[in-house]
């Protein structure tokens, strides 16, 4: 059975005026926004995508760019003039409006630009409004609810009315309220663009934090790049009506569809965007543990540095060792690496935003490691990289030396010492087979 | 002027006869059941001994207002009675009210309809407009004539000069009840009938309630007019006062029409704001209410942290 999406638009018009239809004709053959503004306006033109389970789709754009009438398509708040609409796989493009009532209710709620509580009802009661619509029994409703009102950290406030609430608070309660009515789909219309900034990035945060509980299906509208960068799993990009582009936040900031995006993009706060993984340097100065301290030197004088990660079994982290000491261990004849290990290193897991790597990067020379859920070396972040990253210069280009820390022991000395040393052939071999 | 004349009057007329013999029946009824609505209030006001009745208005009007306004209305009532008009006012009210419930039944829901129906807005507007301009006494030819004399023809004659606002403050306030808030409620699936009992009109309360009371008091103006008629109530000492140049039963009857006219909006007016200045008690726990409405300063939170709560 083929996975359906949470929400599936395909080829979605919405056209204000006289003559609807024959303006979608127009738009189809080819006319352009311009072309056919006097015979209506083309609100939004040819929008297809979809959203799987589990997703934030942000749809972004500058207002006037049709965001606001597409997601009012998605649940049937407007009527597409031409285009198909799927809800967890069934059509409410055109259906009867008691079946639309029903797909509101059980399937799709809503989070609104300016709160849209209602004014004579306490923040309890507004709370359970979608499920008090759904016919839920008053005591189960307002249990329900109540646990919301707390979720969302509004505990004690439940009797008192929307004015008597700040911004944040009010939208804290538009949020309980959709999340309360248990759809699947939760469409969120600006729904933090009327906060203080302060107060919106905490919403923000908060939102992931029960997305992460929840796991709803999210349709974001923003005009906040910055936002929908934040919050996206996947971004879509419209000017005038059209979608221009869809891809991942990083998709978009390194790779814009067009100069219209580009332009965009120019002025996102990167740090905040961009993750570990996508900035990260393969790991060059790697040994396995197995190799032992001669491979783990030869490495380090190959490569010129002083430090390299060491690597167990399926290239799970396990420290980091110094050419100093790996060069005590080598002058002994010991043929273990692990004494040398230090296990206390810089380390971030690959979904990191690079905001979040400072710190870890200031707090020790050596580059940053990325690691995956497992524990997995994936690579690493030198400071170079880091900068790279954030003035948005390419930084896989030879002129940059991303070799870092620098050694600290002359080559000729490392030499020395190895020639010194008896060698032992297996350790060659590890050696090249250790070092990517 | 040499002999062009659209004769609009002859049409009128002949209408008003073709209806008067072809649904002389229906207007029989219709007389019958406004003739008998009419007595029954007018004998809630005019049976009781007046003292009864006049606690009673005070008594309104405390819990709707508070004492001052209380004392107030037990001053004017007096003063009603002691200028005799006590009986010609109760009828006054009588008719006022049967006008204005009659009004308000049919002005609420027509304008729901043309809130929600551009077409039917188009078509009711330019009613109200005529309905409003026509002079009051204009409505009475008719009246009289689908009615005869008395108490009916002053109703109806003054539900159709006073329900123009009803009808027109409904319509704006249902219009003017925030788009988000109704998409709200649309999109969380609730039917328009839940939409319309839930949100819309307790939202437009305020200018419903304004509605109402604009409606009682173009009643109570025409219900004054209708003594021409025949009806019942303080237009008739002012219609015999008119035909004997009757300087003092003149003022009397006219203190006495704006009298109830203040008492009628005060407390209707009060009817439609939040009730705040109800009896003292409760008036000052109120009031301490309020201080707490003041929008709650933001307050950063770490998210899932519990807020404080103000106490």
């Amino acid at each position: 059975m083929p996975e359906t999406h949470a929400v599936e638009a395909s080829h979605l018009f919405k056209v204000f005026g006289r003559r609807p239809s024959d303006v979608v004709r127009q738009l189809q053959s080819g006319a352009t926004r311009a072309e056919v503004a006097s015979s209506g306006t083309a609100a939004v033109i040819d929008a297809s995508f979809e959203v799987a389970r589990g997703e934030i789709f942000v749809v972004m754009g500058l207002s006037g760019s049709g965001k606001s009438t597409l997601i009012r398509m998605l649940n049937g708040l407007l009527e597409p003039t031409s285009g198909s609409v799927r809800i967890l796989g069934t059509e409410i493009a055109g259906i009867p409006a008691r079946a639309l009532r029903d797909v509101r209710q059980k399937s799709v709620s809503m989070v609104f630009q300016h709160f849209a509580l209602l004014p004579h009802r306490t923040v309890m009661d507004n709370v359970a409004y979608g499920l008090e619509v759904q016919g839920v029994p008053l005591a189960e409703r307002r249990e329900r609810a109540a646990a919301m009102v707390e979720r969302v950290g509004l505990a004690g406030w439940e009797d008192k009315f929307p004015r008597q609430l700040s911004g944040g608070m009010q939208q804290r309660v538009g949020l309980a309220r959709a999340l309360a009515a248990d759809t699947d789909i939760l469409l969120m219309d600006e729904a933090f663009s009327a906060l203080d900034p302060l107060i919106r990035r905490e919403m923000q945060e908060q939102l992931i934090e029960l997305q992460s509980e929840l796991n709803k299906t999210i349709v974001f509208i923003t005009h906040d790049l910055n936002e929908a960068m934040f919050l996206g799993d996947r971004i879509a990009v419209m000017r005038d009506g059209r979608i221009v582009q869809v891809g991942t936040p990083d998709d978009i900031l390194t790779d814009p569809a067009n100069d219209y995006v580009a332009q965009f993009v120019q002025d996102v706060d990167r740090a905040r965007v961009l993750t570990a993984s996508a900035v990260m340097e393969p790991a060059r100065s790697m040994v396995t543990v197995s190799a032992g301290p001669r491979a783990a030197l030869r490495t380090m004088r190959d490569l010129q540095t002083s430090a390299a990660f060491v690597v167990g079994n399926g290239r799970a982290l396990l420290g980091v060792v110094r050419d100093r000491d790996v060069m005590r261990l080598v002058k002994r004849g010991e043929r273990d690496l692990t004494e040398a290990i230090e296990k206390d290193l810089p380390q971030v897991e690959k979904d990191t935003r690079l905001v979040d790597v400072f710190e870890s990067s200031v707090e020790s020379e050596l580059p940053v490691a990325v690691v995956d859920a497992a524990g997995r070396l994936l690579g690493a972040i030198p400071r170079v990289t880091l900068l790279a990253a954030l003035g948005n210069v390419p930084s896989n280009t030879a002129e940059l030396a991303v070799v870092e820390p620098p050694a600290t022991i002359p080559v000729d000395v490392v030499t020395e010492i190895l020639r010194g040393t008896t060698d032992s052939p297996d350790g060659e071999l590890a050696t090249e087979g250790g070092v990517r | 002027m040499n002999g062009f004349r659209i004769p609009i009057g002859d049409w009128v007329e002949s209408f008003v006869d073709v209806i008067t013999t072809a649904l002389g029946g229906l207007f029989d009824v219709i007389s019958a059941i406004l003739g008998g609505f009419y007595e029954g209030v007018d004998w809630l006001f005019a049976a009781p001994p007046f003292w009864l009745v006049l606690i009673v208005i005070v008594a309104l009007g405390v819990w709707a207002r508070g004492w001052v306004f209380g004392i107030g209305t037990a001053v004017g009532l007096v003063l009603i009675l002691g200028m005799d008009q006590w009986e010609n006012t109760m009828h006054t009210i009588s008719l006022t009210l049967v006008a204005t419930i009659i009004a308000v039944a049919i002005s609420i829901p027509l304008g729901i309809w043309m809130a929600r129906s551009q077409t039917a807005s188009a078509i009711v507007r330019p009613i109200l407009d005529f309905l409003q301009t026509m002079p009051a006494f204009v409505y009475l030819i008719p009246a009289i004539i689908l009615f005869s004399i008395g108490a009916v023809p002053g109703i109806v004659a003054t539900i159709l000069f006073a329900i123009a606002p009803g009808v027109r403050l409904t319509e704006l306030g249902i219009r003017e009840v925030d788009k988000e808030v109704v998409e709200a409620g649309h999109a969380f699936g609730a039917s328009p009938g839940r939409i319309l009992r839930q949100i819309q009109l307790p939202l437009a309360r305020p200018s419903i309630m304004a509605g109402v009371n604009q409606v009682i008091m173009l009643s109570l103006s025409m219900v004054v007019i209708a003594g021409m008629v025949g009806a019942p109530g303080l237009g008739k000492p002012i219609v015999s006062s008119f035909q004997t140049i009757d300087v003092g039963l003149g003022f009397e009857a006219g203190l006495s029409v704006v009298i109830v006219a203040i008492l009628l909006d005060r407390l209707t007016a009060s009817l439609g704001r939040p009730r705040t200045h109800r009896l003292l008690p409760r008036a000052r726990a109120e009031r301490v209410g309020t201080a707490d409405e003041t929008p709650a300063t933001e307050v950063p939170l770490e998210p899932g942290a519990t807020v404080p709560v103000e106490s």
